[in-house]
């Protein structure tokens, strides 16, 4: 069980640490290859959970695809660093009221928490629990069955908003030369080549 | 201290001798494949291809090495140091620990996970980021255009190969790569999903950035792409990356479409030959797993060495608008087939 405390703590820390760097590194690109790290220790951390489905989805849902999309994108910008400080410390004021605000709540809730009873009873309880037939299958079951129409509803509004993308980005320039692969495939010789004789030293 | 030997130091050598059992030879099949790719690529072109160093020139993917072990590595002067280093690494890395849930035979694998093959498809989805972080990091226009070709591609591609993975996973009912070789007993996969396997095919190139799909590192355009300004062993660990990841679909394509190690001998086609079962039982199937995953690498190098590249908006043509549709509709046929003939594997 040591072992089991250690790795996660491991982890723990090095997401932390990740999520940290994620808003103090300097580079941007930088930034979100650290969001990566925050990502996959995530991951680790859902295995340790014994929630191995949750942390494949992880891995390719966050790591592989949004994350790829968005370090695509950031490496792109053409930012300037200085210009981006310039304004920096004008926002102070609001930004430390807010982090005020949340520290206070934060302070409100573990201050007032208590553990229920036993507290051993509750670590005992906390320990993952053995599913039958592994947590792919139970996460399944209960998606298709108890909450099937939430569900269907998260994939339509994603559809929808897939639509609304295409929409206002997509734009139909005038004067802008397409390919059409079923024209060019279907052209033949007799239409698209002219063999003449020429004779030499005169040209066409 | 008998526990801490009992519980944690005699699993862990376990499994760091699995691992090095796994590592060294995926290594030494790296070295070979690339000397019997290239040696193909030659006779396909009525070329020798390597024949000077060593007998048959065997030993030429070792003086490779040594070459580019020895030479120096230059680090371009505007490059990210750290994400420049870290990339190739990434690469080989990524390629070597997929290995860990493919299995050898009946039991011989390192990580018999039940999510196996979610494990595959995430880890391969991986490899991206080796080819965007150098392209990135090494501050050149080449290998910038070079890795933003790479993401893009690999990404659709992607989607692709998800949904035959999905088809396949129908048919088994489990996410575990042995349960998907057993439930091959009958007939591998590639018989009744032969369309399937088509697609998982051409995916499998794109995914793998080899040959008609090479653009990320067209050298035609770009140079070398994304590994323009790399030199010395940090080029080698692309190298070797790359052909690990190639090895690696190959071996996904002999697990998922044609069986894993089971026996091609074993079916109504050879059974009545007298002595069959017997040579089906002395040979292990950790052989018929290896010749299925090299006969795959086989066709990797024909296509490589008899098609021209493709150029960048057909590629994504074929990605989004065929394969997309076709693998899309293919999960709802297979389904809807299940279903309808009640033949859903473990329907409860």
């Amino acid at each position: 069980m040591i072992l089991h405390a250690l790795t996660f703590y491991l982890f723990a820390a090095i997401a932390v640490a990740a999520g940290f760097m994620v808003i103090s590194s300097r580079n941007p690109v930088h930034s979100v290859l650290y969001l990566i790290l925050a990502f996959f220790t995530s991951a680790a951390l859902f295995v340790l959970m014994a929630a191995e489905f949750l942390a494949m989805i992880m891995l390719i849902v966050y790591i592989g695809a949004v994350a790829v999309l968005f370090l695509f994108v950031v490496m792109m910008l053409d930012i300037n660093f200085v210009e981006l400080r310039k304004g920096f410390l004008q926002y102070l004021p609001i930004g430390a009221l807010i982090g005020v605000i949340l520290a206070i709540e934060l302070i409100f809730i573990v201050g007032t928490w208590t553990f229920g009873g036993d507290t051993t009873l509750v670590a005992a309880t906390a320990q993952p629990m053995v599913i039958e037939g592994g947590n792919t299958e139970a996460i399944g079951r209960v998606l298709y069955t108890d909450y099937v129409y939430a569900f269907q509803a998260a994939g339509i509004i994603l559809l929808v908003a897939m639509i609304g993308a295409i929409v206002l980005t997509h734009r139909s320039r005038p004067g802008v030369k397409k390919q059409n692969i079923t024209e060019q495939v279907h052209r033949s010789p007799t239409e698209a080549v002219e063999l003449r004789d020429i004779p030499p030293g005169q040209g066409i | 201290m008998a526990d801490f030997i009992d519980v944690y130091l005699i699993p862990f050598l376990w499994i760091l001798g699995g691992v090095l059992a796994i590592v060294v030879p995926l290594l030494l099949a790296v070295a070979y494949v690339i000397y019997f790719d290239r040696k193909i690529w030659a006779a396909i072109h009525l070329r020798r291809g390597p024949n000077v160093v060593g007998p048959w020139g065997l030993l030429q993917s070792f003086a490779d090495g040594l070459k580019l072990l020895l030479k120096e590595t230059v680090v371009p002067s505007g490059a990210n140091k750290g994400v420049f280093f870290i990339a190739p690494m990434l690469m080989f890395i990524v390629a070597a620990v997929a290995w860990a849930v493919i299995p050898f035979d009946e039991g011989l694998v390192l990580a018999d996970l039940n999510v196996g093959v979610l494990y595959l498809f995430a880890i391969s989805s991986l490899g991206v980021y080796g080819i965007i972080m150098s392209g990135w990091a090494s501050n050149s226009r080449y290998a910038f255009l070079g890795a933003l070709r790479s993401a893009a591609q690999m990404v659709s591609y992607e989607v692709s190969i998800g949904f035959v993975i999905v088809t396949v996973l129908l048919c088994v009912g489990s996410l575990n790569l042995s349960d998907v070789v057993m439930a091959q007993e009958s007939a591998w996969f590639f018989i009744p999903l032969f369309p399937v396997f088509v697609i998982f095919f051409i995916s499998a190139l794109a995914e793998t950035n080899r040959p008609p799909f090479d653009l990320p590192e067209a050298e035609a355009e770009l140079v070398a792409g994304y590994q323009v300004e790399y030199s010395s062993l940090t080029f080698a660990l692309f190298w070797l990356g790359e052909y690990a990841s190639v090895l690696l679909m190959c071996a996904m394509t002999t697990t998922l479409f044609f069986g894993g190690w089971l026996s091609p001998f074993d079916n109504f086609v050879f059974n009545w030959i007298p002595g069959m079962d017997a040579f089906n039982e002395f040979v292990p199937g950790v052989i018929w797993f290896l010749l299925k995953t090299f006969f795959f690498f086989f066709i990797f190098s024909w296509v490589k060495a008899s098609v021209p590249r493709y150029r960048y908006d057909q590629l994504m043509r074929l990605g989004w608008k065929v394969f997309l549709p076709v693998s899309l509709a293919a999960v709802i046929i297979v389904a809807g087939f299940l279903v309808g003939f009640d033949m859903l594997p473990n329907a409860a």
